[in-house]
Parts: C-alpha cells; sequence; structure tokens
C-alpha cells in the first residue's frame, strides 16, 4: 500500500505542475523577453551616449598653416602619439596656405562642416590658437608641445622605462574586492527584485479556480506554498539562465571584454556557487513573505494593489545591506545578517571581502530556517483566514484589509 | 413514499439497529468546535462513521456541514475537540487513503482531463505515470475516453465536474468525503452518481457525503448526522432517526363513533372515515384487541413508518426544516 507524502514530495508535486505550467505557457516568452528590452534600450542608449562622448572628448583641431607647417604639425603629432596620444587633440587639415595667402579663422570655425573646436593658424614659429575661450585654455599646452616637436626643440630620446608590476597595496584589494562585492550584492538585488514579485499572484490562480481546497485537503498548506516557491525559483533559473546565455553571446559577438572585477576573498569559483544558494535564499525568503501576502489577495487587482509596498520592502532590505558593506564587522553588519531578509545581500557581499567559510555555513542555516518558519506561519495564517466558509467568513472577508481598499476605491 | 411494515418490527427497530454487530469506526469526532471571529461556526460536534458505510451529513446552507467537513479532512484544525480519522489524529497523515471533492469544484483549466486526474492522484501518493494509465482508463470506463486529451477548459461544466469526481477515486481510497455532491448535477448524473457511491460502499469503501436534500440521504443513506446552528441534535442510524417519532396509524372503520373510540389516543383525529394517530407506545396488540371487543368493524389499518423530513422537523425543529426546505429552493432556482 502506497503510503503518505512527505512534506517535501508534496510540496515536488506542487512545483512540477506550476514549472510545467508556467515554462509551457505562452506568456513565458514574453517573460524571458522582458528584460531584454531594458538591456537593448540600455545598450543602444549606452552606444550613443559613448559615440557623443568621444565626440566632445576628442575635439578636432584644424590647421590652416603653411603647407609645409602642415606637413610638420602632422608629423610631430604622429610622433608623439604613441606616448601621449591621449592627451592629443586630432588635427583637421582645412587648409594648407599658399606664401602671402591668409585665412579668417571666425569663417572657418562657423562654417561648422568638420565640426572644429578651434583652429591653429599661423606659422610653427608663432601658431595661433582661435576658439571659445573656455576650450581653447585647455589645448594650449598640447598644441604647442607639437609646434615645438615639429620645430625640433622637443626631447631628441625617450628612455625606455620598463614597467614592473608590483602587488596592489592592502587598500586597493579591499577597495577592488569592495567593488566585486558591490557588484555581487547588485546583481542578487536585481535579480530578486525583477523575479519575486511574480510570487505575489501565485494563489490568486488557485482561489480563482477553486482547487485550493482540494490541494488543502491533500497536503499540508506548508507543502503547497513550499511548492510553489520552488516552481517560481526554477522558472527563475531558467530565466537566469537564458538570459546570462543572451548576455554571454552579446559579450562574444560584440567581442567587447567585461570590466574586470577583482577576484573575490573566496576565490571566483565558491563565491558564484554561494551567489546561486544566496539567490535561492534570499527568493524564498522574499518570496515566502510576498506568497503569505499575496495569497491573503483574491483578485490581481488587489495583487497590483501589493506589489508597491513589496518592492518598497525590498529596496529597504537592499539598502540595509549596501550600508553594512560599507562596514565590515561592525554591529551594522552583523544586524545586516542575522536579519533574515538582509541576509543574503550582507553574506554575497562578505563573500567578496572575507575568505572565512564557516560564516556562510551558519548563515545559510539560518537562512534556511527562516524560510522554513515564514512558510510556516504563512501557510498557518492562510488557513485562519482563507479556508473559510459560511457566514464568519463573511464576516471576516468584511473586516479583512481589502475589503476596505474596495471599499474605498469604489 | 412511506414504506409498509408489520407494527412489531418498528417497536424492535432501534434495538435492532443497536444490535448490529460493531464495525471499526472510519472517522471518530468527539466535542469538535470551531469559531470564526466570535461567531461559532460549529459547536461540540459528535460524529462516529462506521467503515463501509454510506454516512450523510443532513443540514441546511450554513449549518456547519462543509466547517466540519474541513475540520475532518485537516484543512482546517478545529478549536476544541478531538477527531480521529482511520485513526489517525492528523488527518494529512492518511492523505493517501482519502479522496475528496469539495462543493466548489475546480480543476487547472490547462491540463488536459487524464493529466488532471494524474495530478489529484499525485496529490494523494499516486505516481503520476500510474495516475495517467488510470486516468486514461477511468475516462474509457465512464465514457469520456474521447475527451482525455482535452483541456478542461474545452470541457462542459458536468464534464470538468465528472473529471474531477474520477481524480477523487483514482487512488482508490479507503475514505471518500463528498460536500454537497449532488449540487449542480442534472438528474441524469445524480443518478449515476447515487449509482457509483453504491458501487464504493459495496467495495468496503466508507463514504460521507454532505446534503441539504432529505431524499438523498433518505435513499442512500445507512447512518445520518443531522447538523443545524453547528450543533448535532441526531447521529446515527437513518432507521433510528425515524424512529424518533412513533409510527403512524391509519385506521379505516365502518363507523366513525362508537364505544371503541376510547382505546384511540387522544391525539387521533379523522379524515373521512379514516383514523390517524400514532402508533401508542404500548404496541399495536392491545389496540387491535380493543377495536375488534368495541365491534368498531376495522375495514382497513396500516402502519406507516415516518420519513426522515418527519425525522428532521422532530429532531432539528421547524426552523431548521424550512432553512433546509429554502436552501434546496435557493439550489434549484
Amino acid at each position: 500500500m502506497r503510503g503518505r507524502l512527505s512534506t517535501l514530495a508534496a510540496a515536488m508535486v506542487i512545483a512540477r505542475r506550476d514549472f510545467t505550467a508556467i515554462l509551457f505557457s505562452r506568456s513565458f516568452i514574453f517573460f524571458l523577453l522582458g528584460p531584454l528590452f531594458p538591456l537593448l534600450v540600455g545598450g543602444l542608449a549606452g552606444g550613443l551616449g559613448q559615440k557623443v562622448e568621444q565626440s566632445a572628448s576628442r575635439p578636432n583641431l584644424g590647421i590652416a598653416m603653411p603647407a609645409a607647417d602642415v606637413d610638420a604639425m602632422l608629423a610631430a603629432r604622429r610622433a608623439l602619439e604613441p606616448r601621449i596620444g591621449h592627451a592629443l587633440p586630432d588635427f583637421v587639415v582645412v587648409r594648407r596656405l599658399a606664401p602671402g595667402e591668409t585665412v579668417d579663422p571666425t569663417a572657418v570655425l562657423n562654417q561648422g562642416k568638420s565640426n572644429l573646436a578651434a583652429l591653429v593658424t599661423g606659422s610653427l614659429k608663432a601658431p595661433h590658437l582661435v576658439g571659445p575661450a573656455e576650450r581653447i585654455a585647455q589645448w594650449q599646452g598640447p598644441v604647442s608641445l607639437v609646434a615645438a616637436q615639429a620645430l625640433g626643440d622637443g626631447p631628441r630620446a625617450y628612455p625606455d622605462i620598463p614597467l614592473i608590476a608590483t602587488v596592489t597595496s592592502q587598500a586597493d584589494d579591499r577597495r577592488d574586492r569592495m567593488h566585486t562585492a558591490q557588484g555581487g550584492q547588485m546583481l542578487l538585488f536585481l535579480l530578486t527584485m525583477l523575479l519575486a514579485g511574480m510570487v505575489l499572484s501565485n494563489l490568486v490562480e488557485e482561489k480563482g479556480n477553486k482547487i485550493i481546497e482540494v490541494l488543502a485537503a491533500a497536503i499540508p498548506m506548508d507543502a503547497v506554498f513550499l511548492g510553489k516557491l520552488f516552481a517560481m525559483l526554477g522558472v527563475s533559473f531558467v530565466g537566469i539562465a537564458v538570459w546570462a546565455s543572451a548576455g554571454g553571446a552579446w559579450v562574444l559577438l560584440a567581442g567587447q571584454p567585461l570590466q574586470a572585477l577583482a577576484p573575490p576573498a573566496v576565490g571566483w569559483p565558491l563565491f558564484l556557487a554561494l551567489g546561486v544558494v544566496y539567490f535561492a535564499m534570499g527568493y524564498l525568503l522574499i518570496g515566502s513573505v510576498f506568497l503569505a501576502i499575496g495569497s491573503m489577495a483574491s483578485t490581481v487587482r488587489e495583487v497590483q494593489t501589493l506589489s508597491m509596498p513589496a518592492t518598497m520592502l525590498q529596496l529597504v532590505v537592499f539598502f540595509i545591506a549596501s550600508y553594512a558593506m560599507t562596514a565590515p564587522g561592525s554591529m551594522v553588519e552583523l544586524a545586516a545578517i542575522v536579519f533574515p531578509f538582509s541576509s543574503p545581500f550582507a553574506m554575497v557581499a562578505r563573500a567578496a571581502q572575507d575568505p572565512a567559510i564557516w560564516p556562510h555555513v551558519a548563515a545559510l542555516a539560518w537562512q534556511g530556517f527562516s524560510v522554513l518558519l515564514l512558510v510556516r506561519a504563512g501557510a498557518t495564517l492562510f488557513r485562519k483566514r482563507v479556508m473559510k466558509s459560511g457566514p464568519a467568513g463573511a464576516v471576516s472577508r468584511k473586516r479583512g484589509i481589502f475589503a476596505r481598499l474596495r471599499r474605498a476605491q469604489s | 413514499m412511506p414504506m409498509k411494515m408489520d407494527a412489531s418490527q418498528w417497536d424492535n427497530a432501534a434495538d435492532l439497529a443497536s444490535s448490529l454487530p460493531e464495525r471499526p469506526l472510519a472517522i471518530e469526532a468527539r466535542g469538535l468546535v470551531k469559531r470564526f471571529d466570535g461567531f461559532t461556526a460549529v459547536d461540540g460536534v459528535d460524529l462516529s462513521v462506521p467503515e463501509g458505510a454510506i454516512y450523510g451529513i443532513l443540514g441546511p446552507n450554513g449549518a456547519g456541514k462543509t466547517t466540519t467537513l474541513r475540520m475532518l479532512l485537516g484543512i482546517i484544525d478545529p478549536d476544541k475537540g478531538m477527531r480521529r480519522v482511520l485513526g489517525h489524529e492528523r488527518p494529512h497523515e492518511v492523505a493517501h487513503a482519502i479522496g475528496y471533492l469539495p462543493e466548489e469544484r475546480g480543476l487547472y483549466p490547462a491540463m488536459k482531463a487524464y493529466e488532471a486526474i494524474a495530478f489529484l492522484g499525485a496529490l494523494r501518493g499516486l505516481p503520476l505515470s500510474e495516475g495517467r494509465k488510470r486516468g486514461r482508463a477511468l475516462l474509457e470506463e465512464n465514457g469520456l475516453g474521447y475527451a482525455a486529451d482535452r483541456q478542461i477548459r474545452q470541457l462542459s461544466k458536468g464534464m470538468a465536474q465528472q473529471v474531477q469526481l474520477l481524480g477523487t477515486l483514482v487512488h482508490e481510497p479507503r475514505l471518500v468525503i463528498f460536500d454537497e455532491p449532488f449540487s449542480g448535477l442534472d438528474a441524469l448524473n445524480q443518478g449515476k452518481l447515487e449509482g457509483m457511491i453504491r458501487t464504493l460502499a459495496e467495495r468496503g469503501t466508507t463514504v460521507i457525503f454532505s446534503t441539504h436534500v432529505i431524499a438523498h440521504a433518505e435513499r442512500m443513506c445507512d447512518e445520518v448526522a443531522i447538523i443545524a446552528g453547528g450543533k448535532v441534535p441526531f447521529a446515527g442510524p437513518v432507521d433510528v432517526a425515524r424512529d424518533r417519532i412513533r409510527p403512524q396509524v391509519r385506521l379505516e372503520t365502518r363507523k366513525l363513533d362508537g364505544p371503541w373510540r376510547a382505546a384511540l389516543p387522544t391525539d387521533a383525529h379523522h379524515t373521512g372515515s379514516f383514523w390517524h394517530f400514532a402508533l401508542p407506545e404500548s404496541g399495536v396488540e392491545p389496540l387491535l384487541k380493543a377495536l375488534i371487543e368495541g365491534e368498531a368493524g376495522i375495514l382497513s389499518l396500516s402502519i406507516e413508518r415516518a420519513g426522515l423530513h418527519d425525522a428532521f422537523v422532530a429532531i432539528a425543529g421547524e426552523a431548521a426544516a424550512r432553512a433546509l426546505a429554502s436552501t434546496d429552493n435557493e439550489n434549484h432556482r
């Protein structure tokens, strides 16, 4: 004879159903594409911005000098470029002047055809820089240097300077790891914020379909809650895998290396593994609260009303963890680690900054325990508040927060 | 239709019922109490449901039927009292041996019919692969084989209800609980469901169903619990419930009056040539003797057993009976 299902096995029955139902729904494709749109827009906007910035920060200086001087200036710039190229403006030949010929700099600059920021005229010995007052001062030195090089008055020899790399200082290490911690924390926050909100509406379907009573009669409500959380976590992992693959492909195709982050204190492999586990914990912790809150709502409209305070809660948690990261070892960090909702964020930052492993074992145990506690509390609340029948249920609904909201809205 | 039986049988009905061999209990509940925000929905309910019985919980809407069933299933916990289901005080421990069809039926609309049955079985511990096989077979047996691969949203309401019913039974439970199973079904499907319940009972499955329709309980149940205002004023065999009211005597005599009338109870009244009165506690023999000796000229005498409706009125009161009738009307409207 078959025996009863354990809570975990029962949760897996729910999780499997939800997971496949979401994965094979048409709306899932929109879920996957959703975050790619802002990334695409962001990428395009970033590219444009970069282009604008480039054109603003590397201006073109026009040259209108006697032909020999123009050639000498261009040759001098080429000679200097390997050493201080980034500090030199680009030159655009406006005119090679014949002997006795003059040019009206204002007229040239006003033409605006070549996007010239200023104009170099005169001769090598007495070059003039014509342009807006607020910008010409910064090019005075570089133009003078190029002119000197063109006249042969520059340095004759440049000694080789071998580069001897040293290990970074303690302060640098700490700063770089803080960047890694910040990156990890930000990624964790973005993913949790993006994905945990979905849990809010998770029980609305069951309540709408009236299937919730069948579930509650067959398996403990804890298993229903856990199963729903597992399913949504699974869906999130699928989403993250797709987005990460898309991001990786983009990087490969674009041929742009990602900005290098300093290796975290625990090493990259463990840091990434901990990142995945802390994401799961953060998701389950916040998700269990959202699930419980959402389970009290009976319509999608009510769920939408709830999404704002839910997002605010996530932001508060993130700010606590971010602040704690700047003060490792302080009471603030300890509080952020102990407070279950900020604990995953605080711990992922710690993994970047501190090589000790045992705090992670302890934190994960604590977070896991907190998940179970929250799921149990949510399930109990659900059974007490929602699974009613007859006039008593009606009384409680009239007194409920959503009923008051409905009355206020109507 | 009242049944006609020999009067002596009625005198001994209660004794007969109590002398039936004691069966182990599928469900035992003592003093169940449930309050919601100060409202007492169930107030000290006692139930003893023998294994293999068809047991009805009879009462109007709001009487506490669903709350009682939910407590028995472990959906909610009682505030007070004890429940033991298939020998376990925590019903979820024997969830694999229980089937439950709630009053408000529902399935996932995107699921295929056979998958829905398999899913309901999986919730009760039946492996999915086995559930799928049984789901298809059950649909086939019940004339719904053609709909096995259709999504629930593509089925009619009645078909979806049948799918859920099959899902309730797919794991072959020892105890099946139906909450108002006949509501929303047409007469044909009500008949089919009655047949299914009887078949289950014949196989030894305990069946409990709540209803507000006395005829269903009277026709099908071995035992009933009458519930009104959260209390159970009666629980036991249907015959015992009927015997709460004395059988009614219908006597036809050649003359309406005579010295023999002194033998009739004081509540006797006549319609045409018939006298009606409750069978005296002393039984039918002394009455017959007095009538014969008084030369009443008996043309016919019948003793009619009280129906469950009369018993319900006697047990739960007129108000509860009116509520029951209005529930029935509401559900038919």
